[in-house]
């Protein structure tokens, strides 16, 4: 507590950094995972080898990972790209199998449907197929803002600023009460963002939400009919 | 490139394969630890994940041990936890345990939850006891998915048990902090392609293996213990 109590003006531009480095990453994964996604559940042919090339990226540690894009790309490792590159690789490896799953989640009839009116390719994925994948996706995007956060901390070992800053610096000093300030700050950093995506997804579906309401009695009685019996 | 050959120059050099810092040394000791720590961690998540699968109880508060241990920085709780117990490999292994628990917890409960309740009914029905039904009818049954639980906490252990080199003289991260601190990039490139070569190799045959129990229980027939029966 004393520690924190001395050096809490250092913990706002650790934050800032740590997000810095966190959105991008974040942002780049879905608009690479998403059409990958897609692809992978339109063409069940590409989509196993897809799928399969995405959980061996993901069994890739990330230390290992850091340093190899480090040596082969020559960027600093003070470089916020040298993060963001990582960060993107496991991005994607979580998001395209829930992205595949999100699009395998749409209505078949639905889709057909929108086929049957008149929409184009680009006007069914647009218009219909995606909005109605938001729900599923959200879920997945939440789970890897959760994952990057935590793993951004990672980069403090080869010198990257952020709230892992905390842990290396408290390890080598000695005072726990910072490096359990780093995991705290990190973990609440996690928590509030993927806050922020769901309170967005909610948004970008305002019919769940409103279905949730309506779904609510029926769920009760079917709850109340099983005490009965 | 020449980055890559003197990795390969590192990996190479006979010098490396030899005494208590030597690559096989080094292996052994990530496996050994990776071993215990999937094996722990495994004796203390399996019964509770698959109690609350079959009981259907304590089902949100799996969910929610799952989703806040995501949250935390494996880095922290090892650096926290080296800082409490000092140097060694206490710290590592026990944060170790802490971060392979909710995978595996997770997929013992999730491949005995699915399971259709008639199916553990019917066996109810006909006489079995409890334990009977959850050692002959729902581990078989859920079996796939508790191995993807396995799976996952293990690729998971062997990844983080690189970062537990940081507090302890263990495992293959050695080369990658010694590196580091040295400025060596034949030495970093040469372990991090070790520790990634593991990581895929271990990923590559418990998926085969994960597949293979799947192929058992969705095509039984095509076991053949299972033809003798018929």
């Amino acid at each position: 507590m004393k520690w924190l109590r001395n050096n809490w003006q250092e913990i706002p531009g650790l934050v800032a950094n740590h997000v810095t480095l966190s959105i991008p990453a974040i942002v780049f994964s879905v608009i690479i995972a998403v059409p990958i996604g897609r692809l992978a559940h339109k063409r069940r042919l590409i989509g196993g080898p897809v799928l399969g090339i995405a959980s061996l990226l993901y069994a890739i540690p990330s230390l290992p990972l850091i340093i190899a894009i480090l040596v082969l790309t020559g960027l600093s490792a003070r470089s916020m790209w040298t993060m963001t590159i990582a960060l993107t690789v496991y991005g994607v490896a979580l998001l395209v199998r829930t992205s595949a799953d999100a699009f395998a989640a749409v209505d078949k009839n639905v889709h057909d449907a929108a086929v049957a009116m008149g929409h184009s390719g680009m006007s069914v994925f647009w218009r219909v197929d995606l909005p109605l994948a938001v729900p599923v996706l959200v879920s997945g995007i939440r789970v890897m803002t959760v994952s990057t956060v935590s793993l951004v901390t990672v980069g403090a070992l080869v010198g990257q600023s952020g709230l892992g800053w905390l842990l290396t610096n408290g390890f080598q000093r000695g005072i726990a009460a910072e490096v359990a300030t780093g995991v705290i700050a990190t973990a609440l950093l996690a928590v509030i963002l993927d806050g922020l995506v769901m309170v967005a997804g909610r948004l970008l579906t305002p019919w769940t939400v409103r279905r949730h309401r309506r779904g609510k009695p029926a769920r009760v009685t079917r709850r109340s009919r099983g005490a009965l019996a | 490139m020449n980055y890559i050959s003197a990795a390969f120059g590192w990996l190479a050099n006979s010098a490396e394969w030899r005494g208590s810092t030597g690559i096989p040394t080094r292996l052994a000791q990530h496996l050994i630890t990776t071993g215990i720590v999937v094996g722990l961690a495994l004796v203390i998540s399996l019964p509770i994940g698959i109690l609350v699968g079959h009981t259907h109880r304590g089902a949100g508060v799996v969910g929610a041990v799952a989703g806040a241990a995501r949250a935390i920085p494996t880095l922290g709780l090892l650096t926290l936890f080296g800082l409490m117990w000092g140097i060694g490999l206490k710290a590592p292994i026990l944060a170790l345990v802490i971060l392979a628990i909710p995978s595996a917890l997770a997929g013992a409960y999730a491949g005995i939850q699915a399971i259709d309740p008639a199916v553990s009914d019917a066996a109810r029905a006909i006489g079995m006891s409890e334990l009977r039904i959850i050692l002959q009818v729902e581990i078989p049954l859920g079996a796939p998915v508790i191995i993807g639980g396995i799976r996952a906490a293990t690729l998971q252990v062997v990844a983080t048990a690189t970062l537990a080199a940081y507090i302890a003289d263990n495992g293959l991260g050695r080369y990658l902090f010694h590196g580091l601190e040295a400025h060596n990039y034949a030495e970093m490139l040469g372990g991090a392609m070790l520790v990634i070569a593991l990581a895929l190799i271990l990923e590559v045959v418990l998926a085969a293996i994960q597949r293979w129990v799947k192929l058992r229980v969705t095509n039984p027939r095509s076991s053949r213990r299972q033809q003798l029966h018929i």
